[in-house]
């Protein structure tokens, strides 16, 4: 989903950028007052940055004949939704621009805006969704990732249409290039994630309850 | 906790096999397996002809020797990992207590 430097015209860099950083100031915003209030998610946030920075470097075959690599925000997603989310992301597509010439600089507010906003919004549906549905923390946790990782794929094909093309034919093709590549990733993503759930709801179930969709369910119960 | 074993193996053992599935059927197929990202590349030559980056970017034309770029990654990936076994560790033994 990263979106190659260059490849944006400059009014479509600015679009971006201006939607993604008050997501990002927000998300800085709400892990100050995390820590604060509840230091003990100093190191929970740590862990959700960790995931989006080792699943977001795992680049894998996929059965279209690309590789790819998963992005890793369904857990920050899940636990603290999207602006924390699109913080984290913020820090790793920054060292995947300068270090990795990974992405870009100019394109980076559309690379948040896919991999830090969007795609983890839909997640947080999900996650919702399915907590207030009643369904277990693992299976949710899997299904938000997966979703949060194979939409952040279908955002960015979406936003090269708007630059490029802008036709449903562009779109297809964007489309096929991203997010077909995407299925089996997000699926393998989907089992990372579920096996991690099972992990946490044996030794640290009371770390979902930072969830507000969590809380929300105790509170009914 | 037998069971929560279980599901780590197969959970594994299912991705690895997807993953040597996917190459042993590429392999045969000749599939170069090149980024997604950079096949995009590819994508805006069909449907918007002509188009030129406009930068790019902050290293210029130069590419990162391949050898530094898997080095890169590899520490990307050991900086999430290191964090995620120490929490991992740590979770486990308090749970043992």
């Amino acid at each position: 989903m990263h979106i190659m430097e260059g490849f944006l015209d400059p009014l479509w860099c600015a679009v971006w950028f201006i939607i993604a950083i008050p997501f990002v100031a927000f998300g800085a915003k709400k892990i100050m007052e995390l820590v604060r209030e509840h230091p003990e998610h100093k190191m929970t946030v740590a862990l959700a940055g960790a995931f989006i920075f080792l699943l977001s470097s795992l680049k894998l075959p996929s059965v279209t004949g690309s590789s790819s690599h998963p992005t890793g925000t369904g857990f920050s997603a899940a636990l603290y939704g999207v602006c924390v989310t699109s913080f984290l992301a913020t820090i790793v597509l920054i060292f995947q621009a300068l270090l990795l010439a990974h992405g870009g600089l100019t394109t980076l507010g559309a690379n948040i805006c896919s991999m830090g906003i969007i795609g983890p919004m839909v997640g947080v549906l999900v996650w919702r969704l399915m907590i207030k549905g009643g369904a277990g923390f693992a299976i949710s946790l899997a299904i938000t990732a997966l979703i949060a990782d194979w939409f952040t794929y279908v955002v960015t094909a979406f936003q090269m249409t708007l630059n490029h093309g802008q036709s449903v034919d562009a779109f297809i093709n964007f489309l096929t290039n991203y997010a077909a590549t995407q299925i089996p990733l997000s699926i393998v993503e989907g089992i990372l994630f579920f096996m991690f759930g099972v992990y946490l709801v044996r030794n640290k179930p009371e770390i979902f309850d930072i969830s507000d969709a969590v809380a929300k369910k105790m509170q009914e119960a | 906790m037998a069971e929560s074993k279980t599901i780590y193996i197969v959970g594994f053992a299912i991705i690895a096999i997807m993953v040597i599935a996917v190459l042993a059927y590429g392999s045969s197929q000749d599939w170069e397996f090149g980024g997604a990202d950079d096949g995009a590349e590819g994508v805006v030559e069909e449907v918007d002809p002509g188009y030129e980056p406009w930068t790019n970017g902050i290293w210029g034309d130069y590419e990162l020797p391949g050898e530094t770029e898997s080095m890169l990654f590899a520490l990307q990936a050991a900086i999430g990992a290191i964090i995620i076994g120490y929490f991992i560790g740590r979770y486990t033994l308090k749970k043992s207590e």
